[in-house]
């Protein structure tokens, strides 16, 4: 273990090529290394973003005793991991949509005196049946899913 | 600093008027350290400082999906069931706390029988007292956080030793606790305990430790300093002696990834008052010889007076332990140096037998 015979001063010139070499090799080694506990660290930080995006592969949510949603209002669920509602017309139609602002990702909320749906954030109004964005900044319309009645279950899936 | 030195200029030159680097720099690399038969445990606080600052990180980790509280035990078993190399972050930090705690025992008594605490190095043996003493209580707090089983009823046992003490003992058991029994409160009080106040106070003293070995510079033992000066041999601190510590701390890394990757720490069922206690219940390796010992009180002596003798005399020998700089504070080796290193021989055997002897009267695990 003593170092008296690994002169750090003066190396001589023919030690260049092994230097380079120990240089490469603790470089490549230290790398390893960082990869080895970067690797574990970087998937246990992500965790949870992994399993949000599993949750947005739903395909389908049904909705329990849906079906007695008193004419115009609405009903937040979520969809996988995001905000939607259900909205159940004066014209007893349904509609479900994403309720995720296009614009900058608020909630909004169905309005039954304006019969609108709005983003309190910066003003979006979006038409409650299409989901099309008609006044403020959003710039494209609310997704809409499919909505089916199943004997008073409401089910609700990607169109 | 020197007006020749070439990298003065650019960034470098900036920063260093303004913080001033160089004599920081100018020091360690004239900074030398003395290497003899006995300078393999050198190495030992490096290795404690290295398993202290994993123990930081895994920490941090832990912390962002731990929640105290009522949840404590479903995060933990968030953390080690469903969040990717969550199991190994724990393990991870488990790990590291135990052999930090091991390793500053190699370092404490490798220190004690080569007498580095000596004037004018008593502050370094003090505030070490002080950083193992609270690395303890760090591993004690730690413990209770996962709120599984074993957790449970060894902070329970844990919290009825100071309740043995006279008038204020059962005072401080229940202000400790939160209440009469370990409930959400408790893992609440610890977990403030762990991540903020122990913190607070072990990386200042941390720090001190640190400075004084700079200012002290390394001790050396009596064999070295009867040689004359010139006959002493050192080494540069850097690259010779910083490229040993790194090597060493790439085995250590080594040892806790496998020990981590290998030996899961593991969770056991949620904590359930009602339920008696594991049979094979015990505490963690470095509280053994204190719990057999008060074990061996409370059979000699029955009753709370056999506990609290027990307590006392472990208190005894701790502080009489601490004190050691003041019985033997000078370099001579005088009949105090001896009995010192007596009374260490004394202070290892009763470790020793206690702790094996701790472990021997177990009953075998189910």
């Amino acid at each position: 273990m003593s170092d008296k015979n690994r002169p750090s001063q003066d190396p001589a010139p023919a030690d260049d090529s092994r230097r380079t070499f120990l240089k490469i090799a603790a470089g490549t080694l230290g790398a390893c290394y960082a990869a080895g506990m970067g690797y574990p660290i970087y998937r246990y930080l992500a965790s949870p973003v992994e399993k949000a995006e599993s949750a947005t592969a739903v395909k389908e949510v049904v909705l329990d005793n849906a079906a007695t949603l008193p004419k115009n209002s609405a009903l937040m669920f979520k969809f996988g991991s995001q905000p939607a509602m259900l909205i159940h017309h004066d014209d007893d139609t349904w509609t479900a949509l994403s309720a995720v602002c296009t614009h900058l990702g608020c909630t909004p909320g169905y309005e039954p005196k304006e019969k609108r749906i709005f983003c309190p954030c910066h003003g979006g109004v979006y038409d409650p049946k299409t989901g099309a964005n008609i006044a403020g900044p959003p710039p494209k319309p609310l997704t809409v899913f499919q909505v089916k009645n199943l004997d008073g279950k409401m089910v609700v899936s990607r169109a | 600093m020197p007006e020749n030195n070439p990298t003065k200029n650019g960034i470098y030159g900036w920063l260093d008027e303004r913080l001033g680097i160089s004599p920081i720099l100018e020091l360690a690399m004239h900074k030398r350290v003395p290497e003899h038969k006995h300078s393999f445990w050198y190495y030992w606080g490096g290795i404690t400082l290295f398993f202290f600052i994993v123990m930081c990180l895994s920490g941090v980790l832990l912390l962002v999906y731990y929640r105290p509280g009522d949840t404590a035990y479903e995060s933990v078993r968030q953390i080690t069931y469903d969040i990717h190399f969550g199991w190994l972050i724990r393990s991870t930090h488990s790990w590291s706390a135990n052999l930090m705690l091991a390793s500053a025992f190699v370092h404490m008594f490798s220190t004690y029988f080569l007498k580095a605490y000596r004037a004018p190095r008593e502050f370094l043996w003090w505030s070490g007292m002080a950083l193992l003493l609270l690395g303890m209580v760090f591993g004690f707090s730690g413990y209770l956080l996962p709120m599984d089983d074993l957790a449970y009823f060894a902070t329970k046992v844990g919290l009825s030793i100071p309740s043995v003490v006279p008038v204020v003992g059962p005072w401080i058991s229940d202000m400790v606790r939160g209440g009469p029994e370990i409930s959400a409160f408790t893992v609440s009080r610890f977990f403030a305990l762990h991540v903020v106040i122990l913190p607070a106070l072990f990386i200042p003293i941390l720090m001190l430790h640190l400075g004084l070995v700079q200012k002290h510079g390394m001790s050396i033992p009596e064999s070295e300093e009867a040689k004359p000066e010139a006959q002493r041999k050192t080494i540069p601190f850097f690259p010779n002696f910083a490229m040993k510590d790194l090597a060493i701390w790439l085995i250590a890394l080594n040892v806790l990834a496998l020990c981590a990757a290998l030996f899961p720490w593991s969770l056991g069922p949620a904590a359930d008052a009602l339920k008696p206690a594991p049979a094979d219940i015990h505490p963690e390796w470095y509280f053994m010889s204190s719990f057999q010992v008060l074990k061996l009180f409370g059979a000699w002596f029955p009753g709370a007076s056999g506990e609290f003798l027990g307590l006392g005399m472990f208190n005894l020998g701790m502080v009489l332990w601490v004190a050691i700089p003041l019985f033997d504070p000078t370099s001579k080796s005088g009949k105090w140096g001896r009995r010192a290193t007596w009374f260490g021989f004394l202070a290892v055997g009763i470790l020793l037998v206690t702790t094996i002897w701790g472990y021997a009267v177990l009953p075998p695990t189910p």
